[in-house]
């Protein structure tokens, strides 16, 4: 019994590697592989570099003569660059306005009444139970120039000819800030639904302002969740392609975009690759510093 | 039984059951680009042959080519563009026909035949599907006020004059997001061929885009049908079946929108899109009678009536409505054809020059 038990936990902690090998490393490698590989019109489009018949001193003797090629494109064209840029551009002001629209929030639900804060957490949820893809195309309904919202603000008198906001970064962000809210409320309500309420009135009864103790005790407990919020909206929405698609217009410059143009257009696997491996390490940065910062807060906090 | 067992009965049973479908049904997977058939067409065929259809659609050459070209589509028709035919049957994903199986073939019109040999030499692997022009549609209405009554509407100087684009981009200019619609127009407006990849050419096709870039609001390769029916933009450049289908829509919505096609005295683009067998395709027997069946005149005539687009059917011209086959926008006449030209396929150095100026004359970049 004390064997299989063993080898029980053993699994157990074996199941995440398991899946990071297959679910992350597998996948990588595969596109890495692609990545290095010269382009040749064909089926698949591009001559590997490696294969597993090559054996591992086949392969080593190969990974000398790489010239990455492709990565080295990458960088003689600003037009990468300025995608890489201008996609975390958008997805940082996406994630501060979906901040700014969250925290007060996920504030309000964690300090309303027990009896309806399962009912808030659920209208939180309930976009989900709608395809994104359909919630996206609504917003083009919203925003287009004969759309609600200027047929609203046009009745309103606010504004006397419509608004130009659909196929412009307006949109985008936009697209952004309403598909991601959830990821951010969701991390930043859980913090606070922890918080134990009566440290806030204890730095009260020590003659803290109400803001004052806003900042140094709600704030700070808060900071874990928002930390994970904000990742959670930042990541996904640099390499966002559906909602710049939809939503912006022919100068909306991501780097999702940039991809899509060349494998679809240009069928130039290996150059995408490249972009998509890029991608990764521009993302895999804040991952790590995330990591390193809970890593602190954790100690801090014992 | 434990659960194992069950499991595994439960996939011997699935595994069974299709074993056994295949056997009793037989399929044809065709992927054909969206709003492309009169449906009923693919009804009558499984009445008639007893191979049932399951119909696919895609609305770029792009998304077909990469699917084809990363294999097992599972696709047994698939209905690429010429230039793309071209590049994919040197990739070697289609197979040839078995032209003993395809009796129908004698209905083809030899002179698209002739035209297509440059994409498909020999003809030996594929079938013309339909094939039309790249013009521009107009709203009637909007482009007089802007232009004046006996402005002449018959030439590309209304999207590529910069005095002329200026006037109607208030009311709404949207071009194809293609560029290999839209670089051929502007080389072919320019004096230069057309077909030309050189550098310098695509060089000077770019400046002429990027100087009427501010006059067009949008760049996309179906929403125009829409726009022009609502009378929400005076032009567009787009292919003919579909402009032809906003001009019927406009009409039958009765709201005072009239919108019209028209082929432009300086020529403008003939393209083909056109039926192959991918060399996969787990259906061979049955994507041929699928072929020779949308080869019969009445059927293809049928397509035609229903899509407003020209076929590579010769036999099919008697059973075409008279609004088909009448229609100069459709069937251009002699003088119009002569007009009109073809493009050669992009090798991969040369695309990427393409759509790297596509994106700088969309984007700034």
């Amino acid at each position: 019994m004390t064997l299989l038990s063993a080898i029980r936990s053993r699994l157990v902690i074996l199941i995440p590697y398991v899946w990071l090998l297959f679910f992350f490393l597998l996948p990588f490698m595969i596109v890495l592989r692609i990545a290095l590989s010269d382009l040749e019109y064909g089926s698949p489009p591009y001559t590997p570099q490696f294969s597993l018949s090559d054996g591992w001193s086949g392969i080593w003797d190969k990974l000398s003569t790489l010239d990455f090629e492709n990565f080295a494109f990458l960088v003689g064209d600003s037009l990468y660059i300025n995608s890489y840029l201008s996609s975390l551009k958008i997805a940082l002001i996406s994630t501060l306005f979906t901040l700014a629209i969250g925290f007060p929030l996920a504030y309000g639900m964690a300090r309303a009444p027990d009896r309806i804060r399962p009912t808030l957490l659920m209208l939180v949820i309930l976009p989900f139970w709608t395809s994104f893809l359909i919630r996206v195309y609504a917003w083009i309904g919203i925003l287009k120039q004969e759309g609600l919202l200027n047929q609203f603000l046009l009745w309103l008198g606010v504004i006397d000819t419509p608004l130009e906001i659909l196929s412009t970064n307006t949109a985008v962000y936009i697209g952004i800030v309403y598909s991601y809210l959830p990821f951010m409320v969701l991390p930043i309500y859980s913090a606070l639904d922890k918080m134990d309420e009566s440290l806030v009135e204890a730095a009260r009864d020590l003659g803290c302002t109400r803001i004052g103790a806003f900042w140094k005790v709600t704030a700070r407990l808060a900071v874990p969740g928002v930390l994970a919020g904000c990742l959670l909206v930042f990541i996904p929405a640099v390499g966002e392609f559906v909602i710049p698609d939809l939503l912006g217009g022919s100068g909306t410059l991501m780097i999702g975009k940039t991809l899509w143009i060349e494998f679809f257009n240009n069928s130039d696997w290996t150059v995408a690759s490249a972009i998509a491996i890029i991608l990764l390490i521009v993302l895999v940065v804040p991952i790590v510093w995330f990591q390193n910062a809970q890593a602190k807060a954790a100690e801090a906090g014992k | 039984m434990t659960l194992k067992t069950r499991l595994f009965s439960v996939a011997v049973m699935l595994a069974a059951s299709t074993v056994l479908s295949a056997a009793q049904e037989r399929v044809v997977n065709v992927y054909n680009w969206s709003d492309y058939i009169d449906e009923s067409i693919l009804e009558d065929f499984t009445k008639e042959t007893g191979i049932k259809v399951v119909y696919d659609v895609f609305d770029s050459n792009e998304v077909l080519e990469t699917k084809l070209l990363a294999g097992s589509t599972g696709y047994d028709i698939v209905v690429p563009t010429g230039t793309f035919l071209a590049n994919q049957i040197k990739a070697g994903v289609f197979q040839k026909l078995d032209k003993s199986k395809l009796p129908n073939l004698a209905n083809m019109d030899p002179a698209i035949s002739e035209r297509m040999e440059k994409y498909d030499p020999g003809n030996e692997y594929a079938i013309n599907y339909m094939w039309g022009t790249t013009g521009l549609g107009l709203n009637m209405d909007k482009v007089k006020a802007a232009l004046g009554d006996d402005a002449e509407l018959n030439t590309w100087d209304l999207l590529f004059n910069k005095e002329t684009a200026d006037k109607l981009a208030d009311c709404g200019i949207f071009m194809l997001d293609a560029p290999t619609e839209t670089f051929p127009a502007a080389k072919n407006y320019l004096g230069i061929d057309p077909d030309a990849k050189d550098g310098e050419s695509i060089e000077k096709a770019k400046e002429l885009l990027l100087k009427i870039r501010p006059d067009i609001r949008k760049f996309h390769s179906s929403e125009y049908i829409n726009a022009l029916a609502n009378g929400d933009i005076c032009m567009a450049m787009g292919w003919s079946g579909d402009i032809l289908q906003a001009r019927d829509r406009a009409a039958e919505a009765n709201a005072g929108v009239t919108v019209e096609y028209v082929i432009p005295k300086e020529g403008a683009l003939m393209w083909f899109d056109n039926m192959a067998i991918p060399s996969d395709a787990p259906h061979v027997e049955e994507a041929h009678e699928f072929l020779n069946y949308i080869m019969k005149p009445e059927v293809m005539a049928k397509a035609s009536n229903y899509v407003y687009y020209a076929n590579g059917n010769k036999a099919s011209k008697e059973f075409l409505n008279e609004d088909v086959v009448g229609d100069p926008a459709i069937y251009p006449d002699d003088d119009t054809i002569s007009r009109l030209y073809t493009v050669s396929p992009e090798n991969a150095r040369e695309k990427r020059e393409l759509n790297r100026a596509w994106t700088e004359v969309k984007s700034g970049q």
